[in-house]
C-alpha cells in the first residue's frame, strides 16, 4: 500500500510546529539556528511531497536551492556567533541584546 | 511494507526532532537532528527523489552539522547557563499550534482531496529530467546560488577570522574614564 501524501504534509506540518516552538522559546544561539534549520528541512519535505503529487520536478529544484541557501546561511549565522562571542562570552540571546527594541 | 517503512522513519523524525529543540546540551541537539535529517531522506527516498535524498545527507549531515559542530565545540559552549529552558512557554506554545492547524488548512485545500497517487515511473525517478531543468529552465537561478554560496564563503571568512591587534578592543573590560568610541557593553551581572 503506497502512504498517501497528505501524511506526508501532517508529518512536515508537525515538525515544522516544533521547530518554530524550539525557536521561539530557546535562548542558546546555537539551539535556535538548529530549530530553524529543522523548519527549512519540514518545508523541504512539503515541497518533495508536492512535487510528488503532481508528478513535477520543479518542487525538487526548489529543495536543492533552499540546501544551498542553508549552506550559506549556516556558515555567516556561525561566523556571526563566533564574532559575538569573541565581544560577549556568550551566545545566551537574552544577554545579547544591543539590537532588540 | 512501505507503509511500515513511513511509519517508522516519521516516528523517528518527530521523536528526534522533539529532543532537538528540548535538550540542553546543544551537542546533543546537532546529533539528534543528525537522526531528524536522515530520517527525511529515507522518507525522500520514498517519495521518488533520491538525488534529493543524497544531497540531504552529504550537505546537510555531512557538512552543514559538521559545521555546527565544529563551531560548539570551538567556543566550548555548553548547557545554556540561565533558567529553565525547556518550559514551553504559553506564547510560544500558541504559535506553534497556530502554526501547525494553519498548515494543516492549507494542504486540506488541495492535498486532502486528491489524495490518490499514481505510481512512480521510471521517467520520474531518474536524474534526467531533474538535471534538464535544472541546467536549462533554472539556469540563471543555479548561477545565482553558486554567487550566493562564493559570496556567503568571504563573509564568513571576514566575520570569524581573528581580528588584528588594535582593530578590536581586548576582551577585558575597560578601566574607567578611557576614551574612545567602545561599544557599549553590559556588565556582567
Amino acid at each position: 500500500m503506497t502512504v498517501p501524501v497528505s501524511w506526508y504534509l501532517l508529518l512536515a506540518a508537525a515538525l515544522f510546529a516544533i521547530g518554530a516552538a524550539g525557536a521561539l522559546t530557546r535562548r542558546n544561539g546555537i539551539t535556535i539556528f538548529l530549530s530553524i534549520e529543522l523548519m527549512l528541512n519540514s518545508a523541504n519535505l512539503t515541497l518533495v511531497a508536492y512535487s510528488r503529487l503532481l508528478e513535477q520536478h520543479t518542487g525538487q529544484l526548489v529543495v536543492f536551492f533552499v540546501l544551498a541557501v542553508a549552506a550559506a546561511e549556516a556558515a555567516v549565522g556561525l561566523a556571526l556567533f563566533i564574532a559575538v562571542y569573541r565581544h560577549r562570552r556568550t551566545i545566551d540571546l537574552n544577554r545579547i541584546n544591543l539590537l532588540r527594541w | 511494507m512501505e507503509l511500515a517503512v513511513f511509519a517508522l522513519f516519521a516516528l523517528l523524525a518527530l521523536a528526534s526532532a522533539l529532543v532537538v529543540v528540548t535538550h540542553r546540551n546543544p551537542v546533543y541537539s546537532t546529533m539528534s537532528l543528525v537522526i531528524t535529517l536522515v530520517s527525511l531522506a529515507v522518507l525522500f527516498v520514498l517519495l521518488g527523489a533520491p538525488f534529493i535524498a543524497a544531497l540531504q545527507v552529504l550537505i546537510y549531515t555531512g557538512a552543514i552539522l559538521v559545521l555546527f559542530l565544529f563551531v560548539i565545540m570551538l567556543l566550548n559552549i555548553g548547557r545554556e547557563e540561565t533558567g529553565p529552558s525547556s518550559k514551553l512557554s504559553k506564547v510560544p506554545a500558541l504559535a506553534a499550534a497556530l502554526i501547525f492547524g494553519g498548515m494543516v488548512a492549507l494542504f486540506s485545500w488541495r492535498a486532502f482531496r486528491d489524495d490518490a497517487l499514481a505510481p512512480l515511473t521510471e521517467e520520474f525517478v531518474s536524474l534526467k529530467a531533474l538535471a534538464g531543468a535544472l541546467f536549462d529552465r533554472y539556469l540563471l537561478v543555479f548561477e545565482l546560488v553558486g554567487l550566493l554560496l562564493l559570496v556567503a564563503v568571504i563573509a564568513a571568512t571576514v566575520l570569524a577570522r581573528r581580528p588584528r591587534p588594535g582593530e578590536m578592543e581586548p576582551l577585558e573590560p575597560r578601566p574607567e574614564g578611557e576614551a574612545g568610541n567602545a561599544p557599549h557593553r553590559e556588565t556582567a551581572p
